[in-house]
């Protein structure tokens, strides 16, 4: 059986037959422990630091960071938004606040429930966190957010609450682990800025294959 | 260090090249190290590092010479070469012998005393140098070993600061390999021309007269292909110019382009 | 693929003639390293990061066994399933076995180096499935007919107009030489294939052991069409990728965009965890890990179990000056630069990969750059060792270094020969102090003049000083 054969090629190589009892408490330790290696000063600041961090560095990474003082002010610059990119349709998720914000967009718009299209030009979902160390907004699959939402419109607009920016990833993966009495969603999405390659003769272009623009609205 | 007391007595490893091309990179090397207070002596058992071999896979080679070497030098209180190739060779040779092996405690204690001149009088002897002028300007090639295995960067530079009349102006990418790598250079000739074409682009925009290095290997390298494509620049060891042994033509040279104070 | 590995000099004079490749070269040497200089010190912590992450990815291999087993019980808990192939073949079958039995006609792939390296691409359309590569640079590579020269970049090779020529013949569109045009048209004729394929295939940058998942990194967002839309999500990937935590994944991570492309963080970080989940509207119906080893295993007994440490950044290559020159495909397969010239001799037999672990200076510049402090020189030695002692190094360097071997040993001999290599260098020379043609080294003098030694040799100088001679200084050109 290869998967026998593999093992015993890498415990031969390691020097031992089975597995040692030291070397069995070692790996379920670190399974255990989850413990974090070496975190960067860089985004470890002040709540206040850590969410103008996060904006610096979405827009460094070309993300559109639109800040509004509350909720209240959403469907409108949803609205003012996709009227700028000539957008008269929009693919929404169906969590949190979303529903209730669909309904006060304007009748012009075209609103559409659930899963994405091939030819959507832009969708709207929430964000679970924001992560100030890179900009990086963290999303994950569920049945009022399917994944598809994220990657195939030719825009993505993601509301984020002010107060769920974390500084660093580990705390992103604490918060991962509080989900749904720690199993994992079925994919977890870390998004900086929209999509891009410089696979033609190294010259950056945005908007390879997901979405071309991402506009993050930061409540709060 | 001026002290003769505790003067500290100093194997010169000459190295092949320095031995076969270019007599005064071992004489200026010697100055330097007299000036510095050391005595020098130059162990009459030593050839090569072995680098040749341990480069090619032949460790059993490699493994000799090594032993010689390290016999040859046994009781200097320091080995110093004129280049950070064959010292980082030298530091190789605990690799070379297993555990067990008598010999890698006595290869562990050689690579301990065994330094590249620059880095020997800056790291070790903090050393200052006596005066002397030099009245051109100067770019600077970062050998790779030296750099990479040594961390020889600064100390050549803060030598050079010391001789007056040098003008320092840096090329662009000083750290990137002139394509010479021992062997290398007539295994894969096409290649490691468009290396030191590369090389020899960036000296010559740098527009110093004199072109100094640390490893008289990679110097020949990039002296040959400045001559072959006519450029006008000279090529010195870097001890020629700290020792104020520039009187003799550049590498490759017929005269003298650049006098001495 | 077609193995040009014992062509590698041949190959690389080819290249070095290239006028287009040449050109595209240069856009490597000028934009990857400067980037990651860049990141580099935005982050003052990097490297200690390398550090940290050297010693995790070795803890990583001495309980390999273990984390793989953790790994694929986790996967199985989430209603995946785990295959592990000991060598291409077996890849090759496994992946197909899951094609047919889905009865797929086409399936969509992100970029992976491990399908290159077990050449699924040929054998999939062999047994009649149609593989569409999705990643910009792959999908321009699959429709000219050639293979990645670069792990990360893999059209690197190419210029605009190339790219505009290969569009222009395919897509049946007037020609243009604006990239953000001829992205725009890649991106209107994959957009139906991600939703017409029946399975998509990833590779995986790491394995989570902790909750099984496995996570890909892209800019482009084509992983992750590839994996959310057909209804079959292949994971092909390698053994040695697993990593414990979350927490460790993350350590890796804010070390491979930095070395990679200089970014701070690559644009898509995507964890897949097993199938869709109880509700769930998109998402494969079926996740499949593809574990390949192909010779990996055995590199844990030797030297070599430090480059199961790479992450595949690519550092190595977009610093080494001799991939700079000659580009990835004269390396003749997969894995290209030193990261491959340590690679591709385990993988396709030192016998047709020997030139590989030559081709370099041992400059040192891939070590000084790899994230996880792979010594690559060391470990390309390790190959030049395993060649000498397999008598598989050219008869004439043997010979070459037997005589210098025997003179190197016997240091009166040796000064006998330097005095005559030196006054034979000084007789050529002609009073000209160098010399333009040297018959025994034309490698060199085919290029470059070689200076001739100065004065008798330093030891004969040193000798008839010590005798109260004087003057050697003077002595130019006795
Ligand atoms: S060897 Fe190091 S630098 Fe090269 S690809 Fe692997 S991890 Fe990156």
């Amino acid at each position: 059986m290869s998967k026998a054969e593999i093992l015993g090629q890498i415990r031969r190589g390691l020097g031992r037959t089975g597995a040692t009892e030291t070397a069995r408490n070692a790996v379920s330790a670190r399974l255990e422990a989850k413990q974090a290696n070496l975190i960067p000063a860089r985004a470890q600041l002040p709540e206040k630091a850590c969410q103008q961090l996060f904006i610096e560095m979405a827009s460094e990474a070309a993300a559109d960071v639109i800040e509004l003082k509350n909720i209240k002010l959403l469907p409108k610059a949803i609205a003012t938004w996709l009227a700028e990119q000539d957008i008269h349709e929009l693919v929404s998720a169906e969590d949190g606040p979303l529903s209730d914000i669909c309904k006060q967009l304007p009748d012009t718009l075209h609103i559409r429930k659930g899963v994405a299209q091939a030819g959507d030009l832009a969708s709207l979902t929430t964000a679970f966190l924001g992560i100030a160390e890179t900009g990086t907004l963290m999303l994950y699959s569920r049945p009022d957010s399917p994944t598809t939402l994220n990657f195939l419109p030719d825009n993505h607009l993601v509301v984020l609450n002010r107060q769920d920016i974390v500084g660093v990833y580990e705390e992103a993966w604490a918060k991962v682990r509080g989900l749904n009495q720690g199993k994992m969603p079925r994919t977890v999405n870390m998004i900086t800025g929209p999509s891009r390659s410089a696979d033609i003769e190294q010259k950056l272009q945005m908007g390879a294959h997901g979405p071309r623009r991402l506009a993050i609205f930061l409540i709060g | 260090m001026n002290t003769y007391k505790n003067q500290p007595v100093v194997g010169l490893f000459i190295t092949c090249l320095a031995d076969l091309y270019r007599p005064e990179v071992g004489f200026a090397t010697i100055q330097l190290l007299e000036d510095a207070g050391c005595k020098v002596e130059v162990p009459s058992q030593q050839t090569c590092c072995g680098q040749p071999a341990f480069n090619t896979g032949d460790f059993k080679q490699s493994a000799a010479i090594a032993r010689q070497t390290i016999e040859a030098f046994d009781g200097y209180q320091y080995v110093v070469a004129p280049s950070g190739s064959c010292i980082s060779m030298l530091h190789h040779y605990p690799e070379l012998f297993d555990e067990k092996d008598p010999w890698k405690k006595r290869a562990e204690d050689l690579k301990a005393r065994a330094f590249e001149i620059t880095s020997f009088l800056v790291d070790v002897l903090q050393h200052s140098l006596s005066p002397s002028t030099f009245n051109s300007s100067i770019t600077y090639h970062d050998s790779c070993s030296g750099l990479r295995e040594l961390g020889i960067k600064d100390q050549p530079r803060q030598l050079l600061t010391q001789v007056e009349g040098v003008e320092i102006k840096e090329m662009q990418e000083s750290e990137t390999c002139c394509g010479f790598g021992g062997t290398f250079c007539v295994k894969y000739p096409d290649i490691s021309n468009r290396m030191v074409g590369n090389k020899t682009h960036n000296i010559v925009d740098a527009g110093a007269t004199t072109l100094l290095g640390g490893d008289l290997g990679c110097l020949l390298n990039m002296a040959g292909k400045l001559q072959r494509e006519g450029h006008d620049v000279d090529v010195r060891h870097v001890v020629e110019v700290l020792a104020g042994m520039t009187d003799q033509p550049a590498l490759g040279e017929t005269k003298s382009t650049v006098k001495a104070g | 693929m077609n193995i040009t590995s014992p062509d590698f000099k041949e190959n690389a004079r080819i290249a070095l003639k290239d006028v287009g490749l040449q050109k595209a070269l240069g856009n490597v040497k000028t934009g990857f390293p400067h980037k990651r200089a860049t990141a580099m010190e935005r982050l003052p912590e990097f490297d200690q990061l390398r550090d940290e992450a050297r010693d995790l990815k070795n803890h990583i291999i001495e309980h390999l066994d273990l984390y793989l087993e953790a790994f694929e019980a986790k996967v199985l808990e989430n209603g995946g399933h785990v295959h592990w192939c000991r060598t291409s073949e077996e890849a090759q079958k496994t992946i197909l076995k899951i094609c047919q039995e889905k009865n797929a006609k086409t399936v969509t792939k992100g970029k992976s180096m491990v399908t290159e390296e077990i050449n699924l691409n040929e054998y999939l359309e062999a047994n009649g499935v149609t593989p569409v590569e999705t990643d910009l640079g792959e999908y321009i590579l699959q429709l000219r007919g050639e293979h990645p020269s670069h792990i990360i970049a893999p059209a690197i090779h190419l210029n605009l107009e190339d790219v505009s020529e290969t569009f222009h013949s395919h897509h049946h569109k007037p020609k243009s030489m604006d990239p953000a045009v001829l992205m725009q048209e890649a991106r209107e004729e994959l957009r139906n294939k991600f939703v017409a394929a029946d399975v998509g295939i990833t590779g995986a940058n790491f394995l989570v052991a902790e909750t099984g998942s496995s996570i890909i990194v892209t800019n482009e967002g084509n992983g992750d069409l590839t994996q959310i839309l057909p209804k079959t999500h292949i994971v092909v990937t390698s053994i040695e990728k697993v990593v414990p935590t979350l927490e460790d994944m993350t350590l890796f991570l804010r070390l491979l965009a930095r070395s990679a492309t200089g970014q701070e963080f690559t644009v898509y970080n995507t964890l897949s965890t097993g199938p869709r989940q109880e509700g769930d509207q998109d998402g494969p119906e079926d996740y499949h890990v593809v574990l390949v080893d192909n010779g990996r295993s055995e590199m844990i007994a030797s030297e070599l179990r430090e480059m199961l440490r790479c992450i595949r950044c690519a550092a190595c290559m977009n610093h080494c000056p001799v991939y700079g020159a000659v580009g990835g495909h004269s390396y003749g397969w997969v894995y290209p630069g030193p990261m491959g010239s340590v690679l591709t001799p385990q993988m396709i037999g030192i016998e047709k990969g020997a030139l590989l672990p030559n081709a370099s200076t041992f400059c040192g510049k891939c070590e000084s750059v790899c994230p996880v402090r792979i010594p690559l020189p060391k470990l390309m030695r390790y190959w030049r060792r395993n060649e000498f002692e397999k008598h598989l190094t050219p008869k004439t360097s043997r010979w070459g270094l037997g005589i210098w071997g025997f003179f190197a040993k016997r240091p009166a001999l040796y000064r006998q020969l330097s005095k005559l290599s030196n006054a034979t260098l000084r007789a050529l020379s002609r009073k000209q102090a160098r010399i333009s043609k040297l018959p025994l080294a034309r490698g060199w003098t085919e290029h470059r003049d070689m200076p001739a030694p100065s004065g008798k040799t330093f030891m004969q100088l040193w000798a008839d000083k010590q005798q109260g001679q004087n003057k050697p200084q003077s002595e130019h050109y006795s």
